[in-house]
């Protein structure tokens, strides 16, 4: 009996989750400009009209930009991070691991209004520089994640092994420590990625009059005529937010959780 | 395979050898830039806006004006619209909360207790696909779903409830249910970690000293998940707390993070910003002390 209830729940709690997916991707074939549920008529036709939009494309290619450098950046800092926390006891330790966090645990608003005044302060422009050093600076933790928990399932053995064979620090770091993070690095590449493109809260506090992809959604979405075409691009930037957290989940699955949650 | 020559091998091989040889140094090698980055960008951002939460714009100039004044405070606390939308927030943060426990528990439960292995990762993966699924896209999915002649409309007329319209569409009620419906997942997460770890002897234990299954549940499941119940409302309470977007697009009324964002984008007072955008981080702080009181910063 009550199993039947807890099935009942969670299949209902499922459909609640996905309920606003599948209603923005069936608006995007969504032959008529206005939006009326049930949809009379289906087309692919403001899919034409997306791809024809130069602001839209520009908007694309400055996330895409964006997310790749802000993706390298945490890439580096976070494998440098998490590199010194798995081997080495410091001062401050504790202190530099909470610092991480605090970018995604915080209110997007602190961590945004913060950049800003420092921007504002020192009279950087703003422009795509300051969205990428928004962007990396809550990337870091998800690299942070995955690398540390690589690192901790790994065997420090085999890089002692190495080394009493007589490879040097590189050769061992060449051949023996970088492919078993390569997985996790990937995966945290990819998880990095999709959260920069997607974001919008810091961004909106640090682009200036730039648009990103979320933010042109955020500039259409209340012009009528532009509807239409703002669900075309909010269909993309699902896949395209879900694509790169699907494979790395296949890639690290015993991370991705956890980066999730510190999200 | 690149190919090196003899002599820059040696070089670099010497180089790493040395930094073997001296491990602080290889250690502030790996710390100098993560550090750097976040002592100095961020935490000095941080630094930053809290000086900046008590200097004052000078009303004439438009410019900042760096000088100590609690004038921004004194502002937030004698007004009474900041202090009824401080209150307001905090009430919705609250509301999202309970809700979104009471709803996650039973999917949770059903993971991490029921659900066989293969079916318990395929869950995980739904509900992990939905929560990275685009933010803003959901909220504007929401607005869609809930506007006139949306889909709930069109929903609830079928059963003969034609003002529906007016009840949804652009309202608190409407943000709070997409406030409920963004932050679930958030929820979700920590309580199903928390209960899978709860091992099943005590449940045995419990049912073998003749407790049936509500009392089990009340004198043993919840007071072990109660850490992982109050992790997830950090998350939720923070992030409502935080959230200027959702009161924005289906709401008319004024958050926490509506004044912040129109204070700096709108009037151009950063300070004012500036102190407004402390106000969530000291009621989470004040939040967080009474969750470390419950033991929830070991589910995090």
């Amino acid at each position: 009996m009550s199993r039947i209830l807890l099935r009942v729940a969670t299949g209902l709690t499922l459909g609640f989750l996905y309920l606003p997916l599948v209603v923005i991707g069936l608006y995007a074939f969504n032959a008529q400009r206005v939006q009326i549920w049930p949809i009379q008529e289906y087309s692919l036709k403001w899919f034409g009209e997306a791809f024809a939009s130069t602001s839209v494309r520009d908007a694309f290619v400055l996330s895409v930009t964006v997310g790749l450098e802000a993706t390298l950046l945490a890439l580096l800092l976070g494998s440098l991070v998490s590199l010194a926390v798995h081997r080495f006891r410091f001062f401050g330790r504790g202190v530099l691991s909470l610092a991480l966090v605090l970018p995604i645990a915080l209110p997007g608003i602190i961590t945004g209004m913060a950049l800003n005044a420092s921007f504002h302060n020192f009279g950087v422009p703003f422009g795509t520089l300051t969205i990428v050093v928004g962007h990396a600076t809550f990337c870091v933790v998800v690299v942070y994640n995955n690398v540390i928990a690589r690192l901790r399932r790994s065997s420090h053995s085999i890089e002692e092994a190495s080394m009493d064979l007589g490879a040097d620090t590189w050769q061992t770091f060449r051949h023996v420590t970088f492919p078993v993070l390569r997985t996790a690095i990937i995966a945290a590449a990819l998880l990095a990625f999709a959260l920069s493109f997607d974001e919008v809260i810091v961004t909106t506090f640090t682009a200036g009059t730039q648009e990103t992809i979320p933010i042109w959604i955020l500039n259409h979405l209340r012009l009528p005529n532009q509807r239409p075409i703002v669900n075309v691009v909010a269909l993309g930037l699902i896949l395209l937010s879900v694509i790169p957290v699907y494979f790395a989940q296949r890639l690290s699955s015993d991370t991705t959780g956890a980066a999730v949650v510190n999200r | 395979m690149t190919t090196t020559s003899p002599e820059t091998q040696r070089r670099k091989t010497s180089l790493f050898g040395w930094l073997h040889r001296h491990p602080r140094v290889k250690l502030g090698a790996l710390l100098i830039a993560p550090t750097g980055w976040f002592g100095i960008v961020y935490f000095g951002s941080l630094a930053l806006l809290f000086s900046y939460a008590f200097w004052s714009l000078d009303p004439q100039t438009g410019e900042v004006v760096k000088q100590f004044t609690l004038a921004n405070f004194e502002r937030i606390l004698t007004q009474p619209v900041y202090g009824a939308i401080v209150f307001r927030t905090v009430g919705v943060a609250a509301i999202v909360t309970v809700v979104d426990a009471l709803i996650a528990f039973p999917i949770a439960y059903y993971m991490a207790r029921v659900a066989s292995p293969r079916r318990r990762a395929l869950l995980f993966m739904s509900i992990l696909l939905p929560l990275w699924a685009s933010y803003l896209v959901k909220i504007y999915a929401w607005r869609v779903i809930l506007a006139p002649n949306g889909l709930f409309d069109w929903g609830f007329k079928q059963f003969g409830f034609d003002q529906f319209g007016d009840i949804f569409g652009v309202s608190d009620l409407s943000m709070t249910v997409v406030f409920i419906y963004i932050w679930l997942p958030y929820m979700i997460l920590p309580i199903y970690a928390g209960l899978e770890r709860i091992p099943t002897s005590y449940l045995e234990a419990s049912a073998d000293l003749g407790a049936k299954g509500g009392p089990t549940f009340r004198r043993i499941v919840l007071p072990l998940a109660m850490p992982a119940l109050v992790a997830g409302s950090i998350f939720t309470f923070s992030l409502t707390l935080g959230d200027y977007i959702i009161p924005a697009l289906v709401s008319n009324t004024q958050f926490i993070g509506n004044v912040v964002y129109e204070s700096q984008g709108v009037a151009g007072d950063i300070p004012f910003a500036a102190a407004f955008a402390l106000v969530p981080v000291g009621i989470m702080a004040i939040y967080l002390l009474v969750a470390r009181h419950f033991g929830a910063f070991d589910e995090l």
